[in-house]
């Protein structure tokens, strides 16, 4: 009996052994990641790499600020139209639970978050790029507002559905309008959560390249013109990386340098507000 | 009262953006500096340096992304761009499915090397047509066959897999490549066939020379096929190959200018494989720029077309300094001559757009 | 919620009911545009694939040779190579994903420890695709070649087995995650039953904690393989891109979606370039249909 005990403790004891191991192997290929990009990149990262444009092939030097511009202008865009979208839609979703819209709505986001990138790019050259007959900016942003949206809607559903009805019940006993009641009382109320919901999209998409192939393509020069192709982060680090050149490979190390932290740093401050409005609330 | 201030400053800021936008578009419209172009990797070496240079002469701001000559033409069928650059000529199917005749322009001719990582092996080894052709069908697996070494006497082979890496897309490089192995291996001919994208019996594939180079450069025992432009930049090893006069030629500037020295047709589609000079380097081909004849199209302005004419006729004439020293041959006066002629047949509206 | 709603002021009431009126079409509007928005994104793909569902059929799906020179296409290698990758990742991964849903849910919840493994875990699915494609191709490869140095296989270093190492990394936060959500949900009750007849921590977990989750965790499982199956750049970095059928899980291959992102802005024929999206219609509908099984499944187990 007392053997079959000590068996049975001491299997207890190995299982939680090789979990905790594997629990935490998981992390090495991530520390790994992040530092060897930070020894690869940092050396890379200088003022001419933050104000030039590439150099033309096989010439060393040049910079990455044609890409850096281009991202911050596409996010920056699908997010104008991103934002209010996803904001309503999750105030819809929260404020209709049941009905038949709703749930085929709430269903199509759903479907949308499931998406293959790639698929997005697809449809949108067929969308965008082709009837206006040229890669533009902001059909990349388009792409990406696409991806946007079920991130933003699901936070906003989310934080909304926990903001207390007597808050709106006290609003709406005031006589104040039901767009008011929502947008000044609710809506401000879960700005926390829904702001890390914003954050959190725009760290998602920051990165995202596939739909970007088909639709921003790229370009070597400075560019601010949205209806115009535009370099981005994520498409240099594509076409750099699988490329031969040594000066390339450095410059895609710093662009994925800064692409990396920018994603986590968005990732860090989100996980920081939320925690925030979890004390709060 | 606070409230609506808030909500008029939204608005105002919403339209000074909007205008903003409009007002940059609008700008844009009137002097717009850039143009717009895609296609071969072959090229993109050269082209970078044209366009960069072409950018500090006159301003224009020349957009070309290096996605494969198959991408280059099928944008330029979507009107996505404004010219496309291909390094073979439009076949029947893609020349009806742009319905309207396109103009090839040749811009400069070059070699498509047997680029090779071989740890410990020896610089510039002999291979003949039907090594390349069985290496490529898989039947050659390894450095040492004795079919390798026996050309390559005194010369070491290392005993080590032969990885064939080929190229992922639609590419000019590898119809100028399938075409020279299509001409030498009737084999090849039957099974795999002459195409900018082919069925390959072996090997992986890389996405543009510049990821073929890239694939070869990074896997010792890699074998692959580039423009000797990505070999010499980025010092990497490749082959003599035995032409059709019996002569292992390395692929070089003079090489590849042997190979070029010929007439060219009115409409300038002509392939420079298996070429009959004896110096000739026999994988060889030209890349043409592709514009449609017709410039008035999709509401294309007058100034875009000219601009676009004034960048091609500035590649065949000032641009081809630049040539040599990435060892692209130049244009010859006869090819130049009918580069002009066809660049001259480009209309707006039905007039000719360059005098 | 009307009734209480109509108790407003009668001082400047029209405009309010105006506005309001307008906000409650906006939401409804927007609402439908969802709607709109996935029935359009299919329907793009449809149409566009008609060109080649005309063509080439259903035998396409079965279809072994992928050869644009003669107009054959055969999505078969593309659809082993993603079945392939994904279900190697899958398999790869299960194991850590269920210590961490485990080592999280039921070992340690709270702790330092824990939330350093959390956010970590958090951290992974951050990193976007791209750079994992990088590391892939500059570390991961040249580790692989040795290992397949070792075996005696083709070293191409890249191909299906890299692939799938690189996307159980990416898919391991998803499974996990949720995993972790689920073992939370397990009755108090139940454990202590358990552990009071002396059971025990390996045992509770083996008897009560996995039996009573298994069905969420199948669900996680599921959402990574969606993951798994419509991630484009790190895999078509590391993945060979060739078409053939792949002989073994160190050949070189392709994925769907690295097919499209190889060819699509050069496929030249229209039956080529159709054969390509319905491709991604595949895809498509493959990925919503693992996504709502596994959605349906979570939901059903909250509910309970």
């Amino acid at each position: 009996m007392q053997v079959r005990v000590k068996y049975r403790v001491v299997k207890s004891k190995l299982a939680q052994a090789l979990i905790v191991f594997l629990a935490f192997v998981i992390t090495l290929p991530l520390i790994a990641i992040i530092l060897y990009i930070f020894k690869e990149g940092i050396t890379k990262i200088n003022w001419t790499f933050l104000t030039h444009i590439p150099k033309p092939v096989g010439e060393s030097g040049g910079g990455i600020v044609n890409a850096l511009i281009g991202s911050i202008l596409i996010v920056f865009s699908a997010s104008v139209m991103a934002v209010p979208v996803g904001i309503l839609c999750g105030i819809y979703l929260s404020e209709n639970k049941t009905g038949r819209l709703s749930y085929w709505s709430r269903l199509c986001v759903d479907v949308l978050q499931g998406v293959p990138s790639i698929v997005i790019g697809i449809v949108v050259y067929f969308w965008i790029v082709k009837p206006i007959g040229s890669f533009s900016a902001i059909s990349g942003s388009v792409a990406l507002a696409i991806m946007m949206l079920p991130i933003l809607i699901r936070s906003t559903e989310e934080t909304l559905k926990l903001i207390p009805f007597s808050l709106k019940e006290a609003g709406l006993a005031l006589g104040l309008p039901y767009h008011r009641v929502i947008l000044k009382v609710i809506v401000p109320c879960g700005m926390s959560g829904i702001l890390s919901g914003i954050l959190l999209s725009v760290a998602r998409i920051a990165g995202e390249t596939a739909p970007l192939l088909f639709t921003a393509f790229g370009n070597p020069y400075l560019n601010t013109n949205m209806t115009k192709p535009m370099q981005s982060l994520p498409l240099l680090i594509f076409n750099y990386a699988t490329s031969p050149y040594d000066d390339w490979h450095d410059l895609a190390w710093g662009a994925a340098l800064i692409l990396l932290f920018t994603v986590l740093l968005l990732n860090i401050i989100t996980k920081l507000t939320t925690r925030k409005w979890n004390v709060q609330l | 009262m606070k409230l609506y201030f808030k909500k008029e400053l939204i608005l105002a800021i919403l339209i000074m953006l909007g205008s903003a936008f409009f007002s940059q578009n609008k700008l844009s419209a009137q002097n717009d500096k850039t143009l717009l172009g895609a296609g071969s990797t072959f090229i993109y070496p050269l082209f970078s340096k044209l366009f960069s240079e072409y950018n500090k002469k006159t301003g224009v701001e020349v957009n070309y992304q290096s996605i494969g000559s198959g991408g280059g033409i099928l944008q330029l069928t979507n009107k996505t761009v404004d010219f496309g650059a291909s390094d073979g000529p439009l076949n029947g199917e893609q020349a009806t499915k742009m319905g309207v005749p396109a103009l090839h322009i040749p811009m400069a001719s070059g070699a498509v090397v047997i680029t090779y990582n071989l740890p410990g092996g020896s610089s510039n080894i002999n291979l003949t047509p039907d090594i390349i052709a069985d290496i490529y069908l898989g039947k050659i697996k390894q450095w040492n066959d004795p079919r390798i070494v026996g050309i390559n006497k005194g010369v070491n082979v290392p005993a080590f897999p032969i990885l064939v890496v080929h190229r992922a897309e639609a590419s000019g490089t590898t119809n100028i490549f399938t075409n020279y192995l299509s001409k030498v291996s009737p084999e090849w001919m039957s099974k795999v066939g002459t195409a900018s994208a082919v069925n390959w019996p072996v090997g992986l594939g890389g996405k543009g020379n510049e990821s073929v180079a890239g694939l070869v450069k990074q896997t010792p025992g890699a074998v692959g096929y580039v423009e000797l432009i990505y070999a010499l930049q980025n010092k990497m090893e490749y082959a003599k190959v035995k032409n059709k006069k019996g002569k292992f030629i390395l692929p070089s500037l003079a090489s590849v200018t042997a190979a070029g020295n010929i007439t060219l047709p009115a409409d300038s589609k002509i392939f420079l494989t298996d070429t009959d000079a004896a110096d000739g380097y026999p994988i060889c081909g030209f890349t043409w720029a592709l514009i449609y004849q017709e410039q008035n199209y999709g509401g294309r302005s007058l100034d875009r077309a000219t601009k676009l004419l004034n960048l091609l006729w500035w590649n065949i004439h000032e641009g081809q300094q630049f040539t040599t020293p990435l060892n692209y041959a130049p244009l010859s006066k006869q090819a130049l001559q009918v580069a002009e002629r066809i660049l001259k047949s480009a209309t707006y509206s039905g007039k000719p757009i360059l005098k | 919620m009307t009734s209480i709603a109509g108790t407003k002021r009668e001082k400047n009431s029209s405009g309010q009911i105006r506005a309001e009126a307008l906000f409650k079409r906006t939401l409804v509007l927007i609402g439908c545009a969802m709607v709109v928005l996935v029935l359009g994104i299919l329907l793009t793909l449809v149409i566009e694939s008609i060109p080649s569902l005309k063509s080439l059929g259903l035998k396409y799906l079965w279809g072994k040779t992928w050869d644009p020179v003669n107009n054959v296409y055969g999505a078969f290698p593309f659809l082993l190579g993603t079945l392939l990758t994904s279900f190697l990742a899958l398999i790869i991964s299960i194991p850590f994903s269920f210590a961490i849903a485990i080592y999280l849910g039921e070992y340690q919840p709270k702790g330092w420890l824990s939330n350093f493994l959390k956010n970590t875990v958090e951290l992974i699915a951050a990193v976007p695709s791209v750079i994992y494609g990088f590391w892939g191709l500059i570390v991961l490869v040249p580790m692989v070649r040795t290992l397949e140095i070792k075996l005696g296989v083709l070293p191409y270093g890249i191909g299906i087995f890299t692939s799938a190492l690189i996307l159980t990394i990416m898919i391991i936060p998803y499974s996990a995650s949720l995993g972790r959500e689920m073992i939370r949900l397990v009755p108090s009750q139940l454990k202590e039953a358990a552990y009071s007849l002396g059971a025990t921590r390996y045992e509770v977990i083996r008897s009560v904690v996995l039996p009573f989750t298994k069905s969420g965790l199948f669900a996680g499982i599921l959402l990574s393989l969606g993951r798994a199956l419509g991630e484009t750049m790190a895999v078509t970095m590391v993945i060979g891109n060739t078409s053939l059928i792949p002989t073994s899980i160190f050949a070189p291959g392709n994925t769907m979606a690295s097919v499209i992102a190889n060819e699509f802005t050069e496929a030249d024929h229209t039956v080529y370039l159709s054969a390509l999206i319905e491709l991604g219609l595949v895809l498509f509908l493959v990925t919503v249909v693992i996504n709502m099984v596994g959605k349906r499944i979570i939901k059903r187990f909250t509910n309970e």
